[in-house]
């Protein structure tokens, strides 16, 4: 293995933006083969899998994280214009929508507001710091609201975006055998719960279920940021208050 | 073609999105803000661009692709997570599970209360 040409390849290997690109896309592939392969079971969820393949190959190898982003960064920025796509499906709610406006606006105000107190008094509870509750409280809201709200209110920014991404995986791979267990057959009421507890990653799964379900659930998604932003930095002050 | 005006479309709503929000200094991401006004625009034009549907429908169809890369991103945070990991696990998936269990039937609930239920079903 001592070969200088080896050697060279590596050097190159390890740097160039190609590798990070490529192995993200194929262990991807891989995942979503294994999550067919279980007749698309919940708990293959191909962001987990794929996830821990990367973390576990990028560790053997020993290339840091910002190595690997460099060609990371490429499909990561698709999340923009995927976010303003989720204008189409939810057009093509509209007439439902229209109907459930009122029903759908009380769930994203409680969701939200449950979302946001529970992570804070569950964590306070267990012992948790104050920079960890705040870190929490916007968990469910999507990556880049959360990350601003956490440093508004005491939290730490990129140790949030992480806490987003597994509350996203958690709620992708429990919702729809919590939502069997309670009843709820309803495909707007689950795109919904969805889309606030849970934001892209669930309304990802929500798509893998039905049109109908995932158009919601990115519809609460997007909403939920509003309210998000909206409703938690000043919750947490009356939180900080009745407990002070 | 299509493909690639609906992609063209995508991006400059997001970018459009970005400088608002910038201009007015609101919390809120500029791509949640560009698909609010990509969903107004086709109300108030009455249809989804058939190249805009096509770039959507790409896009959406591999969504969780698109989180692996922020999902690595666990690994530079593995020590912060082991000092707490208590408080962060069981708080993380209890307030999950509530959130997700308690907005599920609030919504089913109001559903019920406030939207008569569709008459003639068969009929339609």
């Amino acid at each position: 293995m001592n070969n200088p040409g080896l050697k060279d390849i590596w050097v190159y290997l390890s740097t160039t933006p190609l590798l990070g690109l490529t192995i993200t896309l194929v262990a991807y592939g891989l995942a979503y083969r294994f999550y067919l392969k279980t007749n698309s079971s919940p708990l293959a969820n191909p962001v987990v899998t794929s996830v821990i393949m990367l973390i576990a190959l990028l560790m053997v190898s020993g290339i840091s994280y910002s190595d690997y982003f460099a060609g990371g960064q490429f499909v990561h920025f698709l999340l923009g214009p995927a976010t303003v796509a989720l204008a189409v499906p939810l057009y093509q709610q509209f007439s439902r929508l229209r109907q459930l406006w009122l029903p759908v606006l009380i769930s994203l105000i409680c969701g939200v507001g449950i979302a946001a107190g529970s992570s804070i008094l569950l964590a306070r509870l267990l012992g948790g710091s104050l920079e960890i509750q705040m870190s929490l409280a916007p968990k469910s809201a999507t990556a880049p609201v959360a990350m601003g709200i956490s440093e508004k209110i005491g939290g730490l920014p990129s140790l949030t975006a992480v806490l987003v991404v597994i509350t996203g995986i958690t709620g992708a791979v429990l919702g729809t055998k919590l939502f069997e267990w309670i009843g709820v057959k309803d495909d707007t009421a689950k795109g919904i719960a969805m889309g606030v507890a849970a934001h892209g990653i669930g309304t990802a799964r929500a798509f893998q279920v039905s049109n109908r379900m995932g158009a919601f659930s990115g519809l609460a998604m997007a909403l939920s940021a509003f309210a998000t932003a909206l409703v938690v930095p000043w919750m947490v002050d009356w939180i900080q208050a009745l407990f002070s | 073609m299509h493909f690639l005006n609906g992609i063209t479309l995508l991006l400059v709503y997001q970018l459009a999105g970005e400088i608002i929000v910038r201009l007015l200094g609101v919390p809120i991401p500029g791509p949640v803000l560009g698909m609010v006004m990509l969903f107004v625009t086709m109300m108030i034009r009455g249809r989804a661009p058939e190249s805009v549907e096509q770039a959507s429908t790409a896009l959406l169809s591999h969504l969780s692709l698109l989180f692996v890369p922020a999902g690595v991103g666990m690994m530079t945070h593995f020590g912060r997570i082991a000092d707490e990991w208590l408080p962060i696990t069981l708080a993380l998936l209890l307030s999950t599970v509530i959130t997700m269990v308690a907005t599920a039937l609030i919504m089913q609930q109001t559903s019920r209360w406030f939207v008569k239920p569709a008459r003639g079903q068969g009929d339609e």
